[in-house]
């Protein structure tokens, strides 16, 4: 096997590894991003920062406080949640009866004033953080040689992308969280403390996003920016797999992975548009998304 | 004394700068069947919304089981005993039957169990995975009753349950809000079809421009038929 698909093996799989990496990250963040749209009605423009404030909070816990990579796993996103739950009590509330447009604005302005917080404290030239010692080196999987590490990122996304669509389609709360996308006025009046689901829905989907921040801090460098560079592929994600779908989030967050891995491969030049011209091709075909409803 | 349950003084109600309900006065009493009778956009469904907490501009007072209900979120008028079975029905189409039954919590004791309910609704037992807009209308409608009978909710409010149904669902429909009645829950119906209204209920309230121009006892509904005629347009 000298050659697969005109050219080298290594290569040929090395860019398909990536895409699935970055994948496993695009799954993870969309899927936050498609709840939040489904719950509040907000297009939340800040969840990369809320993706970068998950990495940094994993850095400054390991720094100041010298708690390591799993106890912050489990910790950074609970105090992210914390943050996301204040948050939208103080600022996202006022948000929900006005035109989806003050959402995306408000949201877009926390993300700014995040983000600029942390560039002023820790500049943008990034900081390490080390893979936790547990997940060093790699395997020799013959064709290709795995880190041990990234190959535990795409199995914590998948546990994740499943344990949350197991929470909205298969239980009680996933029930409540499915009426209340439909319609809030109805559910609320059945008794059900709809303002409560929202928050709750809101610290889900942060906490989210804060925990791929952590898986993502060993991988990618620890930078004010590195929410910033990823949101707009986020966003092209949720609209391939369908405006407020959970499966479509989560499917078509590896989809693009995989085709951003290789175009990287085949026609490095077109690696960071080919997400967009994909979303294209998508909304021309099917304008709800992959896995959307038709309105 | 009639035991009173509902107790509607002076109510008025806003939707933005439409002024729809009118200084609205009626009663509702324990165990009865009452119906809200009127033209379309008499105020109606204005009426059960804004008993129902959903709506926020309104005066006058709404009092239940002696409490006032005006002024509550619609999530504690829920919980106070009053739910609301809405005129487009609600059922969700991302649950399936089961799951839409399931949905309204029991708030109180004393309601139906899933089992009575299927035993009354066997259709919706045999349907119980589909989605729930999978079902035929009068299938949807019966789910929409079935689905507030488990909350142990002693008030019921139904928006007209018979709108765009065939004559003969509308017949089961009627025997099972009577079914509903025996066993004890009080009923506030707001219809249009009167003769569906009188096929159940113990009187009714005419509605027009926001206000309660008549009251009419079911046992007199015969004297007042060329009235009623009138005042419907029919």
């Amino acid at each position: 096997m000298a050659e697969l698909l005109g050219m080298p093996p290594q290569l040929f799989f090395g860019q398909l590894l990536l895409g699935l990496i970055n994948g496993a990250f695009y799954a993870m963040l969309s899927l936050g991003l498609a709840i939040i749209f489904g719950m509040l009605q907000i297009v939340n423009f800040a969840h990369g920062a809320t993706y970068m404030v998950g990495a940094f909070g994993a850095w400054m816990l390991m720094n100041y406080l010298g708690i390591g990579f799993w106890p912050a796993l489990i910790l950074t996103p609970l105090i992210v949640a914390l943050l996301g739950v204040i948050l939208e009590r103080l600022v996202l509330k006022h948000l929900y009866d006005l035109d989806h447009l003050y959402g995306m604005l408000a949201t877009f302005g926390l993300a700014l004033i995040i983000e600029g917080l942390f560039r002023q404290a820790y500049g943008i030239s990034g900081l390490p953080y080390e893979i936790p010692t547990q997940l060093q080196g790699g395997t020799n999987l013959g064709f290709m040689f795995l880190p041990n590490y990234r190959a535990f990122v795409v199995l914590m996304s998948i546990i994740l992308c499943f344990g949350t669509w197991y929470l909205i389609e298969r239980t009680k709360m996933g029930m409540y969280l499915r009426a209340t996308t439909e319609n809030r006025e109805l559910v609320r009046a059945f008794g059900i403390k709809v303002p409560r689901l929202i928050t709750a829905t809101f610290a889900l989907g942060v906490g989210l996003a804060a925990f791929a921040g952590v898986m993502a801090a060993p991988i990618y460098q620890v930078n004010p920016l590195m929410g910033n560079n990823l949101i707009i592929v986020i966003f092209a994600v949720v609209v391939i797999g369908g405006m407020g779908s959970i499966l479509g989030a989560t499917l078509a967050g590896y989809l693009v992975g995989l085709v951003e891995g290789l175009t990287k491969a085949y026609y490095p030049e077109a690696s960071s548009t080919v997400v967009f011209i994909l979303m294209i091709i998508v909304l021309i075909v099917r304008p709800s998304g992959l896995f959307g409803k038709e309105q | 004394m009639p035991d009173t349950l509902l107790k509607v003084r002076n109510l008025n109600a806003w939707y933005g700068e439409s002024y729809i309900l009118h200084d609205l006065n009626f009663d509702v009493h324990r165990g009865e069947v009452v119906t809200l009778l009127g033209r379309n956009g008499a105020g109606k469904t204005t009426t059960l919304k804004t008993i129902m907490g959903m709506l926020k501009q309104h005066t006058g007072s709404v009092t239940f089981a002696e409490k006032e209900m005006l002024n509550l979120t619609s999530d504690e008028v829920a919980r106070s005993g009053i739910v609301l079975c809405p005129e487009e029905r609600g059922i969700f189409s991302s649950l399936s039957v089961e799951e839409n039954l399931l949905l309204p919590p029991v708030l109180q004791a004393g309601g139906m169990t899933i089992h009575e309910i299927y035993e009354l609704f066997p259709i919706l037992k045999e349907r119980a995975a589909s989605r729930g807009t999978h079902l035929s209308g009068g299938e949807q409608q019966m789910l929409a009753i079935a689905r507030i009978l488990r909350t142990g909710a002693t008030l019921l409010l139904l928006d007209e349950p018979t709108e765009g149904l065939a004559p003969v669902i509308i017949e089961q429909i009627g025997s099972i809000l009577s079914e509903i009645k025996k066993r004890g829950f009080t009923i506030l119906l707001v219809e249009q079809n009167f003769y569906f209204a009188s096929s159940i209920a113990d009187r009714h309230y005419v509605i027009e421009e926001g206000h309660v121009i008549d009251e009419i006892k079911n046992t007199e509904l015969e004297q007042n038929t060329e009235k009623l005629k009138n005042y419907l347009g029919i």
